[in-house]
């Protein structure tokens, strides 16, 4: 038998003020806030152990005061969003961003390889009414980020772990080793092994849980570069499987194009330009 | 000669197996054997003798995995698969305990009790496995109840292997291609027939259980001639004279940079190997801060937060992250268990997306040491 614990703390005193969460939307597609309103079963449990005080998807309260913890989705693209995410790090004290917008430029990032007047006379009607940054820049190009969520989108999973231990007043843990651990973890046969798919997992990072080889689809980097992955090798072993160089360029230049492991790997083949 | 009857062997219709899943299920074990899922073939539940991969094989090569049809109905003429029989003893994800907050004390609540598994179709080189793993959990002031639990209810089936794969060398690690030993039961497969091997009294007890008849000389001339064409057919091979000294001694050889080019730090060799043990413990709190699971995770030398301790990280570099795993696989596990902490599978060679292969780095390393 194994005997209860003596408790150190007492759980119940007078009922503080709850933290006050502020989740924020960037240059991005709202996926990663929607994720929060995915955690359906969860979703209850967070509003009650926050007050959800600024959530344009969710409330209809306006922006004032300060945060406890600040969700932040979506990349700065234009002037007003560099001076909006300065002014949510002021307001803040913990901040998160969500997802590869936030952290790396986004899918969006991929016209910083190319003029952006170019790009707004071939897509807009009337380019007089568009204002943008030259590039598309992650939140930590302008304020200091205190956590950076992978994912397009992330997971939701995540996201309540970092907001429990959060709230335990504990740093969250968020692991970022390469997605072939959680895969084998899983006990799910390697795709890019017994298949020969082109297989981005060495060089991703874990979060996702390996959805897509749990449906014998092979990774194509949408939660970016584990820590310190060795991209450019694999890129040679996916062309040595037959992988195209445009292929390869492509799978490492998609949701995570400004990475530099992933710029590198997208690089290796002489002839194609990042 | 052939007339005489064998004792401790018996011979069994190909039938029978399906009596002998059936039966083991009766008496409350959970079956896992071979099965096809995914393109290769794995570990699972067995629910009967149709699960299993019969008439199957595998082509397997460094960082290659093929299925492939075979041209008879053998029920177990393929090599090792990226399971191992590690999924069920230490298993890759295992809730150690729960906590629960009540009012005035913290609950511990244990977890599940172990099942009772029975393993059909352990080769020679994974029974090897088993025993290495042993010695890790079992052995010492630190037992691990969990592994504990499973490791002495479960029953053994092995199978003597009549085919190795491209990339097995467990002749050279002295582990296969037949069983020596660690099975309650050892299969031998013929055309048309299994001889069966009693390896303990519970063995016998199963092999009571089902329809057999003894075994003659015969079967079991046949049986060695089998082992012998199996080793013989084996193109790897593995020098392991002086170890651990070889790779004590190159801690600095040039060839550890070169296999850190290719090598991608995915962890995919530490979890298919059927001895790597390690692991790291995560906490999973709820929502409401009232539970909170202990989790215990297969984890990797690979993996660069494993190394990660106060003021930076004690394997920086590829580099040193593969040497790591190299010299503890062949050298260093010697001097702490005693034993190889290779038994030759080639699962590592087979499930690495570059195909690299120890057998041919730790040549490179000796190269170098002879020249
Ligand atoms: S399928 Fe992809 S993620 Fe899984 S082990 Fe293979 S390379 Fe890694
Ligand atoms: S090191 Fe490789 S060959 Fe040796 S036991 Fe582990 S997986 Fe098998
Ligand atoms: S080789 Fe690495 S993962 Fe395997 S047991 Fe040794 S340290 Fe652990
Ligand atoms: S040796 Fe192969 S399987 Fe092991 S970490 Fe390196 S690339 Fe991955």
């Amino acid at each position: 038998m194994i005997q209860p614990l003596p408790i150190i703390a007492e759980p119940s005193k007078p009922r503080k003020p709850r933290p006050r969460l502020g989740v924020f939307k960037f240059a991005s597609c709202d996926g990663c806030q929607l994720s929060l309103l995915d955690c359906e079963d969860q979703l209850l449990d967070v509003a009650e152990k926050v007050e959800i005080a600024f959530f344009r998807e969710a409330t209809r309260r306006p922006l004032e005061g300060t945060f406890d913890v600040a969700l932040v989705e979506g990349s700065i693209s234009n002037s007003e969003q560099e001076a909006a995410i300065r002014d949510v790090r002021a307001r803040s004290r913990f901040l998160v961003c969500l997802g590869a917008c936030a952290s790396h430029g986004g899918i969006q990032a991929l016209r910083n390889q190319s003029k952006s007047e170019e790009l707004i006379r071939i897509v807009y009607a009337d380019p007089s009414t568009i204002e943008l940054l030259d590039q598309s820049h992650p939140a930590s190009a302008y304020v200091p980020v205190d956590l950076e969520l992978p994912g397009c989108p992330i997971n939701k999973d995540q996201l309540i772990e970092v907001l429990a231990w959060t709230l335990a007043g504990a740093r969250p843990m968020i692991h970022r080793h390469a997605l072939c651990l959680e895969c084998k973890r899983r006990g799910l046969v390697c795709v890019l092994v017994a298949r020969g798919e082109p297989c981005l997992g060495p060089a991703t990072s874990t979060g996702c849980g390996a959805i897509c080889m749990s449906y014998d689809r092979p990774c194509f980097g949408c939660y970016g570069p584990a820590e310190k992955p060795n991209a450019s090798a694999l890129a040679a072993r996916l062309a040595e499987l037959g992988a195209a160089p445009d292929a390869i360029r492509r799978l490492f230049q998609t949701f995570y194009a400004t990475a530099p492991d992933f710029q590198k790997a997208s690089r290796i083949h002489d002839g194609t330009r990042v | 000669m052939s007339g005489g009857p064998a004792t401790g062997h018996a011979v069994i219709d190909k039938s029978e197996i399906e009596t002998l899943i059936q039966g083991l299920w009766k008496s409350g074990y959970t079956v896992v054997g071979p099965t096809i899922a995914q393109s290769a073939i794995v570990i699972d539940e067995i629910k009967s003798a149709a699960d299993l991969p019969i008439g199957w094989t595998d082509l397997q090569e460094g960082g290659s995995y093929r299925l492939k049809k075979r041209d008879d109905q053998a029920y177990f003429g393929y090599a090792v698969g990226p399971h191992s029989w590690k999924k069920y003893l230490f298993p890759a994800r295992l809730t150690l305990y729960t906590i629960k907050k009540n009012a005035a004390e913290l609950e511990i609540i244990a977890p599940d009790p172990a099942p009772r598994y029975a393993f059909l179709g352990v080769r020679g080189c994974d029974l090897r496995a088993i025993e290495v793993q042993d010695r890790t959990f079992l052995q010492g002031a630190y037992v691990d109840p969990h592994y504990k639990a499973r490791r002495e209810q479960a029953l053994v089936i092995a199978v003597n292997c009549a085919q190795a794969a491209s990339t097995c060398f467990c002749t050279s690690m002295g582990t296969g291609p037949r069983a020596r030993g660690g099975y309650d039961l050892a299969l031998t497969e013929f055309a048309d027939r299994f001889l069966v091997e009693v390896g303990s009294e519970r063995g016998q007890g199963v092999l009571a259980s089902l329809a057999s008849r003894p075994a003659v000389q015969a079967d079991l001339v046949l049986a060695d001639n089998q082992a012998r064409a199996t080793a013989e057919s084996m193109t790897r091979t593995l020098d392991v004279s002086d170890m651990p000294g070889l790779f004590y001694e190159n801690l600095d050889h040039p060839r550890w940079d070169q296999v850190a080019e290719r090598c991608l730090s995915c962890t995919n060799c530490t979890m298919v190997c059927p001895t790597c043990f390690c692991h790291s413990v995560d906490d999973v709190p709820d929502l409401a801060g009232e539970t909170s699971q202990r989790v215990r995770v297969w984890d990797s030398c690979f993996n660069p937060e494993f190394s990660h301790v106060a003021g930076g990280n004690t394997r920086p570099q590829i580099r040193e992250r593969y040497r790591q795993w190299l010299t503890h696989k062949l050298a260093s596990w010697v001097d702490q268990f005693g034993v190889s902490g290779c038994v030759g599978c080639g699962r590592c060679i087979t499930w690495c997306p570059v195909g690299i292969d120890l057998t041919e780095e730790t040549a490179a390393i000796r190269g170098r040491l002879e020249a």
